[in-house]
């Protein structure tokens, strides 16, 4: 059974901190997900923000081999794939970040002596040319700090900017995943 | 019996020493192990470092040659770090291409040397489009006992700041570059980074600098590499347990001192160089 669903979501929230010109504002590019969209793995999902676009298919939970199986729950893989050329330092690097902040929130102890193997490619990247670039995966219980990967130089002060911005921001993402769930599950 | 208690279950033998603010090897959670530096032992590189951070033991050696600078940057030069973990430091790893673990620390090391900009890349162009050094600089582990990003900051610093390089003339006529073994001149570096590791137990508590069993126990890792002005050239944070913010300002903190620490220490070892 082929289930499409395509949401469409225009973010666009204001935050400022009233005396500083350069506050933190929290605009959010336009971002869609469409869901199921593959045929052959369990699991699908194509991320789109901006002009940056990420294809990802889950295969799971499969067989694992014995070298790599954990006793008390899943072996989680995580295979990134650039829109360019072979894969190398820099992917292994962000594989294992991915495959990290997935294994802290994923219930791998339901589904022990598995595999669960998430594979990504990358079909459009436009990036940014900042003078330091700072990513943060935050929970949505009680914000904390998941994963944070960063590039380029930057003071406390600003670092603490960012993050109270990526909670703002992360919030909006959540209401997005929210409903887009909603949505689904109330048609069938 | 303590160490058939720590066979069956290392997390709570180590849950029993945590309570107590303290650890196995006798030291506090905001503790670092012994640092020793050692610089110039390698004479067949241009500069050389040999750190140890308690058991952890990391040797950089830093070879210079020349290249072609990149068509899209005609004034720059390179810096090629690489990190190797050989089955020698750790029975984890085996021979054969770099494991994931290496891979992650090279690319680790490359983002330092690139945000923190140690190096002007400007400075190692010889002649713009034509000429420029590459600098390959290789880090082995030699005993791996945990924090292993920090021994490899450590000693990619202390060997850059040994670095010599030979003074490189273009010869008009020929066209050749020649080379002057003797005059040389160090090489100028603007920042001094330097990380600081640590791991999160039970999503709460923090301890600095662990060992490889604290880490294979751990819950998540963090660490924070920071220039002597405050500024954080990476937070390098994959994955593992939540951290609130306040227990991140924690850990600036001790980023702060540890830095302090280092530098006092390299410093050091700089002045009792003998100048050949």
């Amino acid at each position: 059974m082929e289930e499409e669903m395509h949401t469409d979501a225009k973010i666009r929230a204001e935050t400022g901190t009233g005396s500083s010109p350069r506050g933190p504002g929290c605009s959010l590019r336009h971002f869609a997900c469409e869901q199921n969209l593959l045929s052959r793995p369990d699991g699908s999902a194509s991320f789109l923000q901006g002009d940056t676009s990420v294809l990802a298919g889950v295969y799971g939970p499969a067989e694992v081999k014995v070298s790599k199986e954990i006793f008390n729950k899943a072996t989680l893989e995580v295979i990134l794939r650039p829109k360019i050329g072979l894969p190398g330092v820099a992917e292994k690097s962000r594989e294992r970040l991915i495959r990290n902040t997935c294994e802290a929130v994923v219930l791998g102890t339901l589904h022990p002596r598995t595999s669960i193997t998430v594979v990504l490619q990358v079909v459009s990247d436009a990036g940014s040319e900042a003078r330091a670039v700072l990513t943060f995966a935050l929970d949505n219980v009680e914000q904390k700090l998941l994963m944070s990967s960063t590039k380029g130089l930057f003071s406390d002060a600003e670092l603490q900017q960012c993050l109270a911005a990526a909670q703002v921001a992360s919030q909006h993402v959540f209401r997005f995943y929210r409903e887009s769930l909603q949505r689904r599950y109330s048609k069938s | 019996m303590a160490a058939g208690f720590k066979t069956v279950e290392p997390l709570e033998y180590y849950r029993r020493f945590l309570k107590e603010n303290c650890r196995p090897d006798g030291r506090e959670l905001g503790e670092f192990r012994t640092t020793t530096v050692n610089i110039g032992s390698i004479s067949t590189a241009e500069g050389s470092a040999l750190v140890k951070l308690g058991n952890t033991t990391v040797i950089c050696g830093v070879k210079a040659e020349f290249a072609a600078p990149p068509t899209d940057a005609p004034d720059k030069g390179y810096v090629v770090p690489n990190v190797d973990l050989p089955p020698l430091c750790s029975s984890r790893f085996r021979s054969g291409p770099p494991g994931e673990e290496a891979q992650v620390a090279s690319q680790f090391i490359a983002d330092v040397i690139e945000n923190s900009q140690i190096i002007q890349k400007e400075d190692l162009c010889i002649s713009p489009g034509k000429l420029a050094w590459v600098l390959y600089c290789d880090l082995i582990c030699l005993d791996y006992d945990g924090n292993i990003l920090d021994a490899c900051t450590f000693a990619l610093l202390a060997a850059l700041k040994n670095v010599q390089l030979p003074e490189v003339t273009i010869n008009e006529e020929t066209a050749l570059a020649e080379v002057n073994l003797k005059k040389k001149s160090y090489l100028n570096i603007r920042t001094h980074p330097v990380a600081t590791s640590f791991a999160v137990f039970d999503d709460t508590l923090l301890i600095v600098d662990p060992t490889g069993e604290e880490e294979h126990l751990a819950t998540g890792t963090l660490t924070i590499v920071m220039d002597e002005e405050g500024k954080l050239c990476c937070l390098h944070k994959p994955g593992g347990s939540g951290l609130t913010g306040a227990k991140l300002q924690d850990c600036m903190s001790r980023a702060v001192t540890r830095h302090k620490e280092v530098k006092k220490l390299m410093d050091e070892v700089i002045k009792s160089i003998k100048p050949k």
